[in-house]
């Protein structure tokens, strides 16, 4: 058990060791634990089945916005097939359950490697393109991947998806929102861990150092090639992880939801929560959860209070509206996202009264 | 073989659409190398104008293109001063994704005001303009937008070519730092090429409604088509672009025409990664060199 700390008011780290660290004092694993037991013990059962579906959506995007983030954020590699990505793992669970006959804990780990495969395949333009180029490339790759879910009718189903069966997991029906619940943020706990930790060993160091300045990390040594890859890999594991507990989750998939627009809410949850920056990821997924499900409620709402249907159907392109002028709105005022938001409003408790 | 000379002339008009919704996005990346990923909306902004004012407002023609063009002029100049300036210098992520969250921001403006149903524009077009090659008719609009569009690229050689303002463009993209020193005003560059990229796209936007007729979704999908195009032909490439366009166009037509109709959509970001693996500056662009 270390000495019992507190924060210090500056910043006066003495070794690369403090440097690294996650929680600077025992308050930081306290918080952490009391969070956890909240999560765990008290927000499933206090919540009803409504609260539940959101918390669960945006559990699934927060995993894949997780992912996306190692990428955009953390390497620098920009990407516009995230959520074809996401489309191919739930495709991928979801075959090797219905046909292969997988458990649920062998297809969605299976899923997420499959989709590790098919981004290594996406990533390999990287090789030889940057920025604008790459982002070209991976949007070609979105439209490519949406193809052949559509036309690949034999495996994928075509137009008409699959249905997917077999949703138990050692013996507990999957079917419930509760028990999805658990196996949801066990694995979100499980893969935010893996990727905070990820960071901070060689491998997350050398994505820092690629996407800060590429020509000095070839020139410190890092082989950039492999580590792109690397990245798209953990990236896209991150995505199809998500997408195969997406495919149980809502039983059903068809290729639609796995389209452009998906893409760019990962996108924009990256960018609103913060590049850069594990928590913005989840922050990120909440805002646009959140936002969509306020939007749709007031949609909802204006049909109700019986303003017209036509009203309300003309309406529903304002989410449009408001998710790309929050995207704008975000870059423009704070290009940190919204963790940076949540570091100033804590560290102005922390310093308060004396805030300099 | 007539079934072969259909599919080139439709090819051809097809492509020559694309290259025409290209020029509004070189004519941006030339002159600030930003990557406009709201140039499908931009083109819709053009044409749901124009139909505002000439179908809806029931002014005259001529003044109504007029209008649309002076307006999307001074729209791109207040989009420029609001979004856009306060992001020079930053990181090109940045500035994509907030060419993203316009393009999010505006389809999701015009879809409140317009609807996501198809408009037509009241006809205005001479009948007389129709070609008939052979067995081949060419409908007078395609002909008029043919004619249109040709006098537009034309007229923007010339100005890239001789006008001050088109030379100053030129140096700003060349090396921006020079032209600073030299005494180009960069900024008010950067303001004039998107209020011209907003023009120049509101044009082929009014030409494709013409053709096509107008839908947010449809436009804003093209906006998309014009990646292959200026990847094929180069990126700051105003021939580049046109050539690319025409070439996209015909592939997708012989290939919906010969191969399959779902492979259509598919095949100009086929040929898209093959490119960026090959050659990744296109047939005329601008060829860096860098080997990291």
């Amino acid at each position: 058990m270390p000495k019992f700390q507190f924060h210090p008011c500056g910043n006066f780290k003495e070794s690369y060791f403090k440097e690294l660290t996650i929680f600077e004092t025992d308050f930081g694993r306290l918080w952490l634990l009391i969070g956890l037991a909240l999560l765990f013990g008290i927000i499933p059962f206090v919540s009803g089945p409504y609260t539940l579906y959101i918390l669960n959506t945006v559990g699934i995007y927060a995993i894949s916005a997780i992912g996306l983030n190692l990428l955009i954020g953390y390497t620098g590699q920009i990407s516009l097939g995230h959520g074809a990505f996401f489309g191919v793992g739930a495709y991928a669970a979801a075959i090797l359950a219905t046909k292969a006959g997988f458990p649920f804990w062998a297809a969605v780990p299976a899923g997420g490697i499959m989709t590790a495969v098919v981004g290594i395949v996406f990533g390999l333009p990287s090789a030889r393109l940057k920025h604008l180029y790459l982002l070209i490339a991976t949007l070609a790759g979105q439209f490519i991947i949406e193809y052949v879910l559509v036309q690949w009718d034999s495996l994928t189903g075509g137009a008409e998806g699959i249905v997917v069966t077999n949703t138990s997991l050692f013996g507990l029906d999957l079917g419930n929102d509760r028990t999805f619940f658990y196996v949801i943020f066990v694995c979100f706990v499980g893969l935010t861990w893996m990727a905070v930790n990820l960071i901070r060993t060689r491998y997350g160091r050398a994505f820092i150092a690629i996407r800060d300045n590429d020509k000095a990390a070839e020139g410190m040594g890092i082989p950039i090639f492999p580590y792109k890859l690397l990245a798209f890999a953990i990236s896209s594991f991150y995505a199809g992880f998500a997408g195969a507990l997406y495919a149980y989750y809502t039983m059903s998939i068809t290729p639609e939801p796995f389209n452009l627009w998906l893409s760019i809410e990962f996108i924009a949850m990256i960018i609103i929560g913060g590049l850069g920056s594990i928590p913005g990821a989840v922050f990120g997924a909440v805002f646009i959860v959140g936002l969509s499900e306020i939007l749709s409620h007031v949609t909802e709402y204006l049909m109700n209070v019986g303003v017209s249907t036509s009203v309300a159907i003309t309406i529903a392109p304002l989410r449009e509206f408001v998710y790309g002028l929050s995207i704008i709105l975000f870059i423009i005022f704070e290009p940190k996202g919204l963790a940076e938001v949540w570091r100033i409003i804590r560290s102005s408790f922390r310093l308060w009264p004396f805030s300099y | 073989m007539e079934f072969f000379l259909q599919l080139l002339v439709n090819g051809l008009s097809l492509g020559f659409l694309y290259a025409l919704s290209a020029l509004g996005f070189v004519m941006i990346f030339k002159s600030s190398s930003v990557l406009n990923l709201a140039h499908g909306e931009l083109l819709a902004i053009g044409a749901f104008m124009f139909l505002a004012l000439s179908a809806w407002a029931n002014l005259p023609i001529v003044l109504a293109f007029a209008l649309t063009l002076a307006g999307t002029f001074a729209l791109g100049f207040v989009v420029e001063r609001l979004f856009l300036r306060p992001l020079i210098g930053e990181s090109l992520i940045e500035v994509i994704m907030l060419t993203l969250g316009l393009g999010i921001m505006f389809k999701g403006l015009l879809l409140f005001i317009f609807g996501g149903d198809i408009h037509d524009y009241p006809k205005f077009l001479p009948e007389g303009l129709s070609l008939q090659l052979g067995a081949i008719q060419i409908p007078s609009v395609n002909v008029a937008s043919f004619i249109i569009g040709i006098v537009f690229v034309i007229l923007f050689g010339f100005f890239f070519k001789y006008s001050s303002q088109g030379i100053y463009m030129r140096s700003v993209a060349d090396n921006q730092p020079a032209a600073l020193s030299l005494g180009v005003h960069v900024r008010r560059v950067f303001a004039l090429s998107w209020a011209i990229a907003f023009i120049v796209a509101a044009m082929s936007g009014i030409i494709l409604g013409i053709i096509n007729g107008i839908n947010v979704h449809e436009l804003s999908a093209i906006g998309l088509k014009v990646f292959p195009v200026v990847i094929l032909g180069g990126l700051d490439s105003i021939g580049g672009a046109i050539l690319g366009g025409v070439i996209i166009g015909l592939l997708e037509t012989f290939t919906g025409g010969y191969i399959s109709t779902s492979l259509r959509e598919v095949i100009p970001y086929i040929v898209l990664i093959l490119i960026l693996m090959v050659r990744p500056y296109g047939l005329f662009g601008l060829v860096e060199i860098e080997r990291v």
